[in-house]
């Protein structure tokens, strides 16, 4: 191996080697994108339950009296009627209202929070909070000390049920719980990227190996398979997440790709809430919207979008959707005349092919409501 | 992994098989198992030229774009247009069902420019430790 090429590895990568991943570079990282199919591995979640090493995240604690004050200055949502382990959809928004990083947020105590960041931008997130801390707060990045396991599919209550003592039944969506997987302690989430019911389980990164072997022989019974970022992909476009470094980055603002409902302007000073209601009062420019493919031909990221002959935009995402055989994308475009139905061609390889615009999600989520 | 001794091979992954002056294209095991799940292929219309090392059409997996590289130049006579419905043929069989064009060949001593099998294998193996 060549060391310019290696980039960081989880507690799990052995594992990975160990199971046949195919491994590639992703966000810094040694990842593995599937180890069989990314098909049958996006298959197996949905129809009975698949294991990712998403150990890559970034766990970032902020705790004190200042905590809660930090997080509301920090982040877009309003993180004030959060209960103890529940948890929120979030973002950091630079003072221009372009994003930073999109997160989610969980209350541990009445003064300490526990952000999960994406895996690219843990240094740069960091950084950012503990130069806007504020008083009686600090910040800490645990990252490296931590696993974290995301178990997804209609299966995966009955297989974690199985290693863990604490009832999982009545833990509702975006709520937390800790208890005990295979004896080590866990933070589990009823949370996930895929659509599907699922659980993300945080421990200790010297548990990680034990943990997921426990859970990958839980699973056998009930056809878990270990799933890669390529799978994650394909199942999280299906759902209509997004994917921050594609379909938005700092040129993006919340408004523009999506993510007003979670900007509350109206929460108090956040960093960012300036441009923002002024970027709202002013008129969002530009829209996010959903397409499937009408003819042969699949949308890939940065494919021109067009409307009359006139390109309005881009793709941002595109794939071949495995659920339903047809090719589906996501586009940035400026918000004209386009709307739920209309017709839209994307530019692949010099030729205009059709697509239809579609309501989000494009297939069902099954998340537990 | 089958390298068929009675083809020849391209540096870019396409295989090529000489019937008289027509020659068979497709791309190899080594090339569908790096793609994974072919789920896309564009292939030339019959009656198109294609020029040795140009680009005759793109193989797409879930994740990639892949440009197809002609082995020889000439006019295509016929596309495996199941290939469109039944993309998975190329994984399944990809020296078999999983065929993409026929070239009529304008100058069949182009194939002798390819790798042997033996040098294809040599290759592969070169490019597989480089990683």
């Amino acid at each position: 191996m060549r060391a310019d090429t290696e980039g960081k590895r989880t507690p799990l990568y052995a594992m990975h080697c160990q199971l046949g991943a195919r491994l590639i570079q992703f966000g810094g990282w040694e990842m593995p994108v599937s180890y069989s199919s990314i098909t049958e591995e996006h298959q197996r979640v949905r129809t009975h339950a698949g294991l990712f090493d998403v150990s890559h995240m970034g766990e970032i604690e902020i705790s004190g009296p200042g905590a809660e004050a930090a997080v509301q200055y920090l982040t877009l949502n309003d993180v004030r009627p959060l209960q103890t382990h529940q948890l929120q959809y979030s973002a950091l928004c630079n003072e221009a209202g372009g994003l930073l990083d999109d997160l989610t947020v969980c209350r541990l105590a009445s003064d300490r929070f526990l952000l999960i960041v994406n895996a690219a931008n843990i240094d740069k997130d960091f950084h950012w909070i503990i130069t806007y801390l504020g008083p009686g707060a600090r910040a800490d990045n645990c990252s490296d000390a931590k696993a974290l396991l995301a178990l997804q599919g209609p299966e995966a209550e009955t297989i974690l049920q199985r290693l863990s003592a604490t009832p999982l039944g009545a833990l509702p969506y975006y709520h937390a719980l800790m208890t005990r997987v295979e004896g080590h302690a866990a933070l589990v989430s009823r949370t996930g990227y895929t659509g599907e019911d699922g659980f993300e389980v945080l421990i200790n990164a010297a548990h990680a190996v034990v943990v997921w072997q426990a859970l990958m022989e839980a699973g056998q019974a009930y056809g878990l398979l270990p799933v890669g970022l390529g799978a994650r992909d394909t199942l999280r476009l299906e759902a209509r997440y997004l994917l921050y470094g594609q379909d938005m980055d700092e040129t993006t603002n919340p408004l523009e790709v999506g993510l007003g409902w979670i900007t509350k302007l109206d929460k108090g000073e956040f960093l960012g809430r300036d441009a923002l209601t002024r970027l709202k009062a002013a008129g969002v420019r530009r829209r996010m919207l959903g397409f499937i493919m009408q003819d042969r031909g699949i949308p890939r990221a940065h494919y021109p979008v067009m409307q009359d002959g006139q390109v309005i935009g881009e793709v941002t995402s595109g794939t071949m959707s495995p659920t339903l055989g047809q090719a589906i994308g996501t586009a940035l475009v400026r918000s004209t005349s386009v709307q739920t139905g209309s017709t839209i061609s994307i530019d692949i390889r010099h030729k205009a092919v059709p697509a239809q615009v579609v309501p989000s999600p494009f297939v069902p989520r099954h998340v537990k409501r | 992994m089958e390298f068929p001794a009675n083809l020849r091979y391209t540096k870019e992954h396409e295989w090529a098989r000489q019937e008289g002056n027509r020659v068979v294209v497709g791309i190899t095991d080594y090339a569908q198992k790096e793609l994974g799940d072919v789920v896309f292929v564009e292939l030339p219309e019959v009656g198109a030229t294609v020029a040795v090392m140009d680009t005759f059409g793109v193989v797409e997996s879930v994740k990639a774009v892949s440009d197809l590289y002609a082995p020889v130049s000439g006019t295509v006579v016929d596309a495996n247009i199941v290939l469109e419905d039944q993309p998975e043929l190329v994984n399944a069989s990809p020296y078999g069902q999983g065929w993409m064009v026929v070239v009529e060949a304008a100058h069949v001593e182009e194939l002798q420019q390819l790798l042997t099998a033996a040098e294809y294998q040599v290759y592969v193996a070169q490019e597989k430790s480089s990683r």
